[in-house]
């Protein structure tokens, strides 16, 4: 029998039945989370199929407000106490409006551990392949199941092997290293796949920019990535994710299947920017003709961590940011807040012109810390850039560094001017 | 029970080229504006509201149309809503050259019929359906019927595990 590949043993370890990549098969869920997008739909189809029933496993079950925190309307504002009052009933805990994204949040609390399988109403969820678990966005209905039974049906993906190498001595950052290859795979390479990367560029990633990458496997068309563990990654993997040990099984075996093998050579990597309407559409910041930028977004489940934030404040400590450009900063979780908050980087920033907010989901969520508007220009470190998606102006996506730069030059820029 | 089979006028989603779209983004579907929304009965008004061209789609589409869109169709978000305000509108299947991973379980889960032709693109690139034609199709024989021409042709036929849960309504009545 030949052997397994990450997400074939995972699923192996959540199921009775044989796993071979295109069956469909049942798998246990070792967490089921609700957002507040999603998490009032998932009660009002919990109420209307199951009434008088309750959750499968109650400390297995979690709603993680992130999206509109606090509620900047009355109607956000019911949905939370919605599910907030769902929760007290059937005993569910809340990782409420202050603890910010929800992904981030579950690892922070040891809840997305190394092997494991968890769901929620986040497309992203997939990032906690950075921790070696298999994270999958679902919606409402997979979540409401989920919620009752703690388990659910899953056609085991085929597995994409990537390798990818780097003949350069460019410092690029893990933004840069996800844009180049989400250009080169766009979303059809790799659509409705796992997919495994290997390779230096890859394997130097500490465990933020492993985030960053994994992150945006999603706008690639995939179902999950993984990157696996080594030495220099492990313990700061346990340290983030509450684990005492990693288990061997997250690791592919050496004969394992792949359904292709892809050689990827980036050598020619620069700083990269996501040029609108896709986040396929990279381009290197030296190829593009001046742009000029009205706003600067950092944060977002791929770029909020305090690494990232600490970027920004290297460029801007002691400066101003172009007048006229606006800089808003979202740190990822309060735990990245605090940090932040304490070492007195968000101090500098805000001298230097930045708007701060709580932690959450921030530009990526509609209206919170504010749109675009027409003809505007946004450099953000968020994943999407989909034409309306944060206003009605021009979202190109990259790195802090290039954030921090743009805003201070007031134009699409990777140094200072 | 679902039905099985649909008989529809068949909505050719294009840009201004002519072309069929490909990776039409959650946010072009349904945008997270209107995520606080959980009444299906109140989704139908926001599909495509952020489609460029497309959006009076929903003054447009009359109970019982099909849509035919391209590959990667709803890219992005886990919202469910992007599923239930088409069939708020009443459409009755859709049929994509592909679908990003998660609408593909949230349309199963929830009993709405989707369907996969890969070849989609260069069909409506060819004229072989064009837009408001009628079409009939047979989910489990995958079997596509142009109406007026008769034209028959194949495309992927619902997986088992779409036929289960749609005989029963949706994966919370199974």
């Amino acid at each position: 029998m030949s052997g397994k590949t990450i997400i074939e043993k995972i699923f192996t370890n959540h199921s009775e039945e044989e796993i071979i990549p295109g069956k469909i098969v049942w798998i246990d869920l070792d967490v089921v989370t609700a957002r507040d997008f999603g998490g009032p739909n998932v009660v009002k189809n919990f109420r209307e199929n199951y009434k008088g029933e309750e959750v499968f496993d109650p400390s297995k079950v979690f709603f993680t407000f992130d999206l509109t925190v606090p509620p900047k309307t009355i109607q956000y504002a019911n949905n939370q106490t919605i599910c907030r009052n769902f929760a007290k009933e059937k005993g569910i805990r809340v990782f409420d409006i202050d603890k910010g994204i929800g992904t981030h949040t579950l690892i922070e609390n040891g809840l997305s551990q190394p092997g494991s399988i968890v769901v929620g109403t986040d497309s992203h969820m997939n990032i906690l392949g950075a921790v070696n678990s298999f994270g999958q966005g679902m919606g409402d209905i997979d979540i409401t199941f989920g919620f009752r039974y703690g388990r659910t049906w899953f056609e085991v993906p085929e597995t994409v092997k990537v390798n990818v190498k780097c003949n350069s001595s460019y410092e690029y950052s893990a933004k840069d290293l996800v844009i180049k290859i989400l250009s080169i795979l766009r979303t059809d390479k790799i659509l409705g796949k796992a997919v495994e990367f290997y390779g230096d560029p890859i394997e130097k990633l500490d465990l933020h920019g492993r985030i960053t990458f994994l992150s945006m496997i999603t706008e690639m068309g995939g179902i999950v990535g993984f990157i696996p563990f080594n030495e220099n990654t492990e313990k700061e993997i346990m340290d983030m994710a509450g684990s005492e040990k990693i288990a061997d099984e997250v690791r592919a075996d050496t004969d394992a299947v792949y359904s292709e093998v892809l050689d990827i050579d980036i050598s020619d990597i620069e700083s990269m920017v996501s040029a609108p309407p896709y986040p396929h559409n990279g381009k290197k910041v030296s190829e593009l003709e001046r742009v000029e930028v009205d706003f600067g977004f950092v944060g977002s489940c791929t770029n909020g961590r305090y690494e990232d934030i600490l970027k920004v404040w290297a460029i801007l400590k002691g400066k101003k940011i172009k007048e006229g450009v606006q800089l808003s900063i979202v740190p990822a979780t309060v735990g990245v807040y605090k940090k932040a908050f304490e070492s007195g980087i968000l101090k500098d920033l805000l001298f230097a012109g930045a708007i701060i907010s709580n932690p959450g989901c921030g530009g990526c969520a509609q209206g919170h810390i504010g749109m675009t508007g027409k003809g505007d220009v946004m450099v953000s470190t968020g994943n999407r850039n989909f034409p309306g998606k944060q206003g009605d102006g021009f979202n190109y996506l990259t790195s802090p560094e290039v954030v921090a730069y743009s805003v201070l030059n007031g134009f699409i820029s990777d140094r200072e001017h | 029970m679902n039905d099985l089979k649909v008989k529809g006028r068949a909505w050719v989603i294009t840009d201004k080229k002519g072309d069929l779209i490909n990776d039409i983004d959650t946010d072009q579907i349904f945008h997270n504006a209107f995520l606080h929304i959980t009444e299906i009965s109140e989704m139908g008004e926001h599909t495509f509201g952020n489609l460029e061209n497309w959006e009076d789609f929903p003054e447009k589409c009359k109970p019982g149309d099909i849509v035919l869109t391209g590959s990667n169709f709803d890219a992005g978000s886990s919202r469910q809503q992007a599923v239930d305000c088409f069939k708020a509108l009443g459409a009755k299947a859709i049929v994509a050259g592909s679908y990003g991973a998660i609408y593909k379980r949230n349309a199963i889960n929830s009993g709405f019929p989707i369907l996969t032709f890969t070849q989609i693109g260069d069909f409506i690139k060819e004229g072989k359906i064009k837009n408001l034609e009628e079409i009939e199709i047979d989910y489990l024989s995958g079997e596509v019927k142009i109406i007026s021409s008769g034209e028959i042709f194949n495309i992927e036929p619902f997986s088992k595990v779409q036929k289960d849960i749609m005989e029963k309504g949706s994966l919370l009545t199974i």
